[in-house]
């Protein structure tokens, strides 16, 4: 069964959207496979770890009274400083994805993009 | 109780303190509004079009967005909630900053950029890309309406007590006078500024929160040298419970269920937020894909150094003010951050009072904003999801369709200035924390299942909407939140059967399940060719609007 057209093209601004077919092949083609396992093969594994890492967190918070709140130096514990870790590690992550999209992806993707709309 | 309860319950006020800075609090009040109206009227002389009423006419700069982002996405249950937990509950306090900022590189890695570069206007887009339209449609406005008005109500009760506490207006019909009128500034907000407007009102906001903050933050850290062990020390002491205001459990550590209840109100916090619909719809409003990424990435930042800060505000609060005088200007702690305000500057000195009243305006500022996105989310997903595609299949104009939109922000903005009035005493924590649940289990599975799984289905998207939908909703309503309980919203009646107050350990597994289940029973085959459009696009932004 034809699904109705999504989104509705409306007032044609924007490029003109290749066909149907012309997605199909770019799918399948080499190029775009490698865009895509650059992509997945980057972002799958670092969410697993950071969601991991920041359970870690809320469980050691829940079942680890005594080592979350050892004191480190002055009164700074270990809770604080993990803590301030989970923040470091989110800023790291951030840029470490942006620098690997800049790098590999954003290459690729205009490639193809061009390639793509400049051939519809 | 949560720190997202922001402003929950009965507040006694410290209108002593606030009662002769009235006029000051009032002309700022005043000013913010007048000053975000003018912004109001000239966005809305410039939006013409769907895409300029939208998405902003997508034209905002990375810099800009990720500061419009930050501003829709800190309400009031950061900036009070979070500094109010810490003044009371120490460490416990702080955790709830990190689930609300890590939860942002599930945005960044994994929705951002393929929703900019496959979606046009609204969070359905992207949903029902590759399916039937109409019923995918359908659902995902539902529940980008149900998560928003439970959003919104939370934002409106938390409005009546803050702007009721400040002014020392106490009967009820003040009350509702309030809500009323945060409710009307929304919908004018939204009605004649659209995107455009909207995102200019969360950039001042931003600035003015983020500047707030660091006065803040500086006049804690001034008063302690600069020395953050002497100021959790202190903190720790005037606290009167030691060392384990320091360490994580004061709240939660209870028992084996406030211990369970912790685990799953961090995974709806850290899946919540990339389910979101008025944060999703940001990423509308920039050029393209690229720029969606680096709006995120100034987000983070903005986010992160503010959440960073609550460590200031909260443990600064500790320091430096009695506990009862915090539990008895509000049990929740909610007016901890502008007592600590007028406490930095000195209570009975002009300093004191100015500080105080900024601190109240930038708090009101935030509640504006954020109202402001959650009503153009909802009203947006009506008219282009439910009017445009469902009701008129496609065929409204864009005139017809921003006249849709326009009149489903009175409609909304009516809702909620009704609900909100009758939610004005209830305790709203289950609200904010039903919002992050409903969306990251009805919301989170469909976007990542659309853009990721081949074989995801039109039934596959139905069960896991309305599945997650229905059970996230369904348990809070038989939860502690709702009875049962001496702070629940119907203390008097107990039809509590579920023992925890966020239910997203139960439902956002269901709304994956279902998502899974639906697709593997389902009959019909899955549209490859759509998918192919769909995963070329959203991986290198094709044809992207």
């Amino acid at each position: 069964m034809a699904t109705d057209a999504p989104p509705p093209s409306k007032g044609g601004t924007g490029p003109e959207t290749p066909s149907t077919e012309a997605f199909r092949e770019v799918q399948e083609s080499a190029e775009f496979g490698e865009l895509r396992r650059s992509y997945r093969s980057f972002a799958f594994p670092l969410t697993v770890a950071f969601i991991t890492w920041y359970l870690l967190y809320v469980l050691l918070s829940n079942y680890a009274g005594g080592f979350m709140g050892a004191k480190l130096f002055g009164n700074i514990n270990v809770a604080f400083v993990f803590g301030i870790l989970q923040f470091v590690t989110t800023f790291l992550i951030a840029w470490w994805y942006s620098r690997h999209a800049a790098a590999k992806l954003d290459p690729k993707a205009e490639a193809i993009k061009s390639r793509m709309e400049g051939g519809a | 109780m949560s720190p997202m309860t922001l402003l929950a319950g009965d507040t006694v006020l410290a209108a002593n303190e606030a009662s002769e800075h009235r006029p000051l609090i009032i002309s700022l009040f005043a000013a913010f509004v007048v000053a975000t109206l003018f912004i109001t009227i000239w966005a809305g002389r410039q939006t013409k079009d769907a895409a300029d009423f939208y998405a902003g006419g997508r034209s905002f700069s990375a810099f800009q967005n990720g500061l419009a982002v930050s501003g829709d996405y800190m309400s009031a249950a950061s900036f009070l909630g979070i500094a109010g937990a810490i003044a009371l509950f120490g460490y416990d306090g702080f955790l709830y900053s990190i689930g609300f900022l890590v939860a942002w590189l599930v945005a960044l890695l994994l929705v951002a950029e393929p929703l900019r570069n496959s979606g046009r206007y609204t969070m359905g887009d992207v949903l029902a890309y590759r399916m039937r339209q109409r019923p995918v449609r359908t659902a995902a406005g539902t529940s980008t309406i149900v998560v928003s008005i439970f959003y919104l109500l939370a934002q409106m009760a938390g409005a009546g007590v803050l702007v009721s506490l400040l002014l020392g207006i106490t009967s009820d019909a003040g009350k509702i006078g309030i809500v009323a009128l945060v409710g009307v500034l929304m919908i004018v907000y939204v009605s004649i500024g659209g995107m455009k407007g909207t995102t200019w009102v969360q950039m001042v906001k931003a600035v003015l929160l983020i500047g707030g903050t660091l006065l803040i933050t500086f006049l804690v850290l001034l008063k302690f040298n600069f020395n953050i062990s002497d100021l959790l020390g202190t903190a720790a002491e005037n606290s009167g419970k030691g060392a384990a205001f320091l360490e994580p459990g004061l709240q939660y550590g209870l028992n084996a269920t406030s211990k369970l209840d912790f685990i799953s109100l961090g995974i709806a916090l850290v899946l919540g937020t990339a389910g979101l619909p008025h944060i999703l719809i940001r990423f509308y409003t920039v050029p393209n894909a690229k720029a969606a990424r680096k709006s995120v990435n100034w987000a983070i930042g903005i986010i992160g150094g503010f959440y960073l800060m609550t460590i200031a505000l909260g443990f600064g609060a500790a320091a430096l003010i009695k506990p009862d005088e915090i539990i008895a200007s509000n049990p929740a702690g909610n007016t901890a951050a502008p007592l600590l305000a007028l406490h930095l500057g000195g209570v009975d000195s002009a300093w004191g009072a100015i500080l105080l009243a900024t601190i109240s305006a930038v708090a009101f500022a935030t509640i504006l904003a954020v109202v402001a996105g959650l009503t153009l989310a909802s009203s947006s997903s009506f008219a282009h999801d439910i009017y445009a595609n469902v009701i008129k299949k496609g065929q409204a104009t864009e005139k017809e369709e921003i006249r849709a939109a326009r009149l489903a922000t009175i409609g909304i903005g009516a809702v909620s200035i009704l609900l909100g009035a009758m939610a004005r005493d209830l305790n709203v924590a289950g609200l904010v924390a039903l919002a992050f649940a409903v969306a990251a289990s009805a919301n989170l599975p469909t976007i990542l299942y659309s853009l990721f799984w081949k074989r995801f289905t039109t039934q596959g998207a139905l069960w896991s909407i309305y599945g997650g939908l229905i059970v996230a909703v369904g348990l809070v309503l038989f939860s502690p939140v709702v009875s049962g309980d001496p702070k629940a919203m119907f203390p008097d009646v107990d039809f509590a059967w579920f023992p925890l107050k966020n239910p997203g350990l139960i439902s956002i597994p269901f709304g994956f399940l279902m998502g899974w289940l639906g697709t593997v029973l389902s009959k019909e085959e899955p549209d490859t060719g759509k998918y192919a459009e769909l995963e070329v696009r959203s991986l290198t932004g094709t044809g992207a609007h």
